[in-house]
């Protein structure tokens, strides 16, 4: 069988910066081919040369064994390629059928979409997809808007289908879901290029093409390897971030919400009436879809945003609506979700980052003035402790990697707290390895008998690191799991709005 | 004979409300199709100044309005073009571009002025004629208020559902609002972004113009340094009063012609007031619009309106 994609010694470079080195690979008629690496190991920049998005420095891309000239991607479009990226490319404010039509041939002039909408309804119904094209996007679910986007790309003729970190935002059953329906597409003749980090999706992948630094480490059929085999070509070494770690001993109350509500950003309900308990020594998971109120969770327990109704106890003490300063110097850290934009001034250099918050303590400043002997010393001590990469402490934030990056927030977090760290997201973008440390660092923290609180999207993370897992939706827990009974299945239907009993009922349905 | 003299009156302000909205809604319609493409364009001031400046200057050359009007198209054209050339090419801060558009008006159009007019005594040129549509204009209060006027005030009318049509029924009209929300869409379709966006800016720019035709040439035989005085700046206010929507703008330009309308009627009568009072009164309501639309959310602003597109950014 000839390949019906042929990317051949492709090299891209940015500035200085060599992203794709002479990589090769092919991609046969109904495969799932799967690209592995870790962040900046190449597989987006790859994915947006086939994709015509950037335009290669050397090599060449061959569809059916005849060599494109890539200038857009309407080149690659009309090659049959069809590409989801990663980061949603939808509006927001305009309807489902709007989103797939702008752009196609189908928009005339003046826009008459009755045939457009029918032939996108005979897509959905090919794929058993369920969807409202006069809905709007905003109004739907991540796992919707990622139909939209395959949608989108299928209407646009696409026979290669390039899928950017699909299931990032996925539930388990979401994720299945999508792999069925993969496969069903490869059986018509289709052919899907998947980039991805997770081993649990790589292994329903046909091949695997391992990306590091740049270079292209090898292509491997799935069925004979193995995710340690995987691990190790992506990483260059073994680590296995499943293993169960080891437990602390759980103590008293730290953190206690009582009902605690609060409103998102529109002003509409985001906290609807939390109660939950983070004890001392303890890590607690929560686990849901991004957008259930995890955010505004984060925010009202440090002070950033008012609380409606409910309390917040913390360490005995009352600290509802308490401002976000006095719950901070009270002993509780905070590592937000989005790390530079909130976690970080990015144009303020490393040392000036770590001490932020702490500016006024006599540590840092004498009668106003701020002491940079002190400063620079602990920016020194402080790379060194947590082996931030990075040129010097006055290297600007902004320049640092996602995960250098992280590892200036926690030491900054955790030389200001005392008591309890909350981390939403602490692995969202990083590398295995900075995960790895991560963890073993969050897990040093537990055992110094500090409350934990993480909300993650990834399961596997939670259940290796976390004593107690709860489900937020909608702004409520709605399922807890101790570390040895978590039912990956049920917290999946939990985090997809399934209640407890229904969930137990449709899993058994299922199976 | 009191009834007489108010009805007159209330006409009377009623017309002038007509009259002075059609500067309005050209140059908000002209800002909103350039907003909805995710520019913001804070040079409408200067664009009529230039656009005013060259139907008067049309105008007095060729004793034909229409060749004014013309060439006061092709003024707001090129303002907006380098307003758009700056935003979408050269990717420079849009709101400093803006003002500075409008210094350069202030300079050039008073410099040209100058140059051209100087020898004369009191320049003067032709002037739109009024065109009272025949049946219509002899409906009472309705005949006088809405068709006694000027051909251009009729097309500023008629413009409001023309832009409505083009931008929710057409294909341009959409790839225009997308740009506004998010570019990428555009991008990654194999679209060109900057294209588009100079289409709909120089498309405004040009409505902006016909907004500053009326002006001069619409209104008045004269030309004077910062004839528009202040209505571009009015015009950014409407469209965010009229919430980024051809029938909000039309609705908030009537309602600041009114309040101008009813100032100039004022002013006439006599009433033991300083003027100065009404003449700020647009701008007070303007502010108070503000500060209350600020309070209720839901606003149709575009996502992406005054930041650049880069096509690496997530």
């Amino acid at each position: 069988m000839r390949p019906v994609l042929s990317v051949h010694e492709v090299t891209k470079k940015f500035h200085q910066v060599v992203a794709n080195d002479r990589v090769s690979f092919d991609v046969m008629p109904g495969e799932i081919h799967c690209l592995l690496g870790e962040n900046g190991a190449g597989k987006s920049t790859i994915a947006e040369c086939i994709y015509g998005f950037h335009r290669p420095d050397g090599g060449t891309i061959s569809v059916r064994s005849k060599e494109l000239d890539l200038r857009s991607p309407s080149d690659a479009i009309r090659s049959g390629i069809g590409m989801v990226h990663q980061h949603f490319v939808l509006v927001p404010s305009m309807t489902v059928l709007e989103n797939i039509v702008i752009g196609t041939e189908v928009a005339t002039a003046i826009l008459d979409m009755r045939e457009a909408a029918e032939r996108i309804a005979e897509i959905c119904r090919r794929y058993n997809v369920e969807m409202d094209l006069n809905s709007r996007v905003s109004a739907l679910t991540v796992g919707q808007q990622q139909w939209v986007e395959i949608v989108k790309a299928l209407f646009l003729g696409a026979e290669i289908l390039i899928m950017d970190e699909p299931t990032a935002v996925l539930t388990p059953q979401e994720s299945r879901r999508l792999f069925a329906i993969f496969r069903e597409m490869c059986e018509s003749g289709m052919s899907i290029i998947l980039i991805s980090h997770k081993l649990d999706e790589v292994m329903q992948s046909d091949r695997v093409t391992v990306l590091r630094k740049g270079k292209k480490v090898g292509t491997v059929e799935t069925r004979a390897s193995s995710k340690s085999e995987l691990t190790n070509m992506m990483v260059g070494r073994e680590i296995d971030l499943g293993a169960p770690r080891p437990r602390g001993v759980i103590g008293s109350p730290m953190i206690e919400l009582h009902g605690l509500c609060a409103q998102g950003d529109l002003g509409t309900p985001a906290l609807n009436g939390m109660t939950l308990t983070v004890h001392r020594g303890e890590i607690v998971g929560i686990a849901g879809v991004a957008g259930n109120g995890q955010k505004e969770l984060f925010e009202t327990l440090t002070g950033v945003r008012k609380a409606t109704d409910g309390r917040v106890v913390f360490d005995g003490k009352e600290v509802t609506n308490h401002s976000p300063r006095d719950i901070q110097k009270a002993g509780m850290g905070h590592i937000p979700d989005d790390r530079f934009s909130e976690g970080l001034v990015p144009d303020f250099d490393i040392q000036s980052n770590l001490i932020l918050g702490a500016q006024r303590e006599p540590a840092f400043s004498k009668m106003g003035f701020l002491r940079f002997d002190a400063i620079r010393q602990f920016a020194r001590d402080s790379i060194e402790a947590f082996a931030i990469k990075a040129p010097s402490a006055q290297t600007a934030c902004r320049t640092l990697s996602g995960g250098n990056a992280q590892k200036v927030i926690v030491a900054r977090e955790f030389a200001q707290s005392t008591k309890a760290i909350l981390a939403n997201q602490p692995s969202r973008g990083l590398d295995i390895g900075v995960i790895e440390y991560m963890h073993g660092r969050l897990t040093d923290k537990r055992d110094e008998n500090f409350a934990i609180l993480i909300a993650s999207e990834e399961l596997d993370e939670l259940r290796s690191l976390a004593d107690r897992i709860v489900v937020i939706f909608k702004g409520q827990i709605v399922g807890e799991f101790r570390h040895d009974a978590v039912d990956l299945e049920r917290i999946g239907l939990l985090m997809a709005g399934h209640t407890g009993e229904a969930a137990a009922k449709t899993s058994v349905g299922e199976a | 004979m009191g009834d007489l003299f108010q009805e007159t009156i209330l006409i009377g302000i009623f017309a002038a409300t007509i009259r002075i909205a059609t500067p309005l809604i050209f140059a908000a319609l002209g800002e909103l199709i350039t907003e909805k493409a995710g520019i913001l364009n804070l040079g409408v001031e200067g664009t009529m100044l230039m656009a005013a400046f060259a139907g008067f200057a049309g105008s007095f050359v060729t004793g034909n309005t229409l060749a004014g009007l013309a060439l006061a198209m092709v003024a707001g054209g090129l303002m907006a073009f380098l307003m758009v050339f700056m935003a979408a090419t050269l990717k420079v801060e849009q709101v400093v571009t803006g003002l500075a558009l409008n210094m350069l008006a202030a300079g050039m159009s008073l410099y040209l002025f100058k140059v051209y007019f100087e020898t004369l005594s009191l320049p003067t040129a032709e002037v739109m004629p009024y065109l009272p549509i025949p049946v219509l204009a002899d409906i009472p209060w309705l005949g006088p208020i809405f068709f006694q006027q000027k051909g251009l005030t009729y097309l500023a009318f008629l413009m409001v559902p023309a832009v409505w049509f083009f931008l929710y029924r057409t294909k341009w009209g959409l790839e225009i609002r997308v740009l506004g929300e998010n570019p990428k869409v555009i991008d990654t379709k194999g679209m060109s972004v900057t294209l588009r966006q100079y289409g709909a800016v120089i498309l405004g720019g040009v409505l902006i113009g016909i907004g500053g035709a009326f002006v001069t040439i619409g209104s008045v035989v004269r030309f004077v340094p910062d004839i528009t005085a202040g209505r571009g700046w009015l015009a950014l206010v409407i469209v965010i009063a009229g919430n980024w929507r051809p029938a909000g703008v039309l609705l908030a330009a009537l309602v600041f012609a009114f309040l101008d309308a009813l100032q100039l009627q004022i002013q006439g009568i006599g009433v033991d007031l300083p003027y100065q009072i009404f003449l700020a009164l647009p701008y007070v309501i303007a502010i108070v619009l503000m500060v209350a639309k600020s309070r209720r959310g839901r606003s149709e602003a575009p996502a992406r309106l005054g930041i650049p597109y880069f096509r690496g950014e997530r």
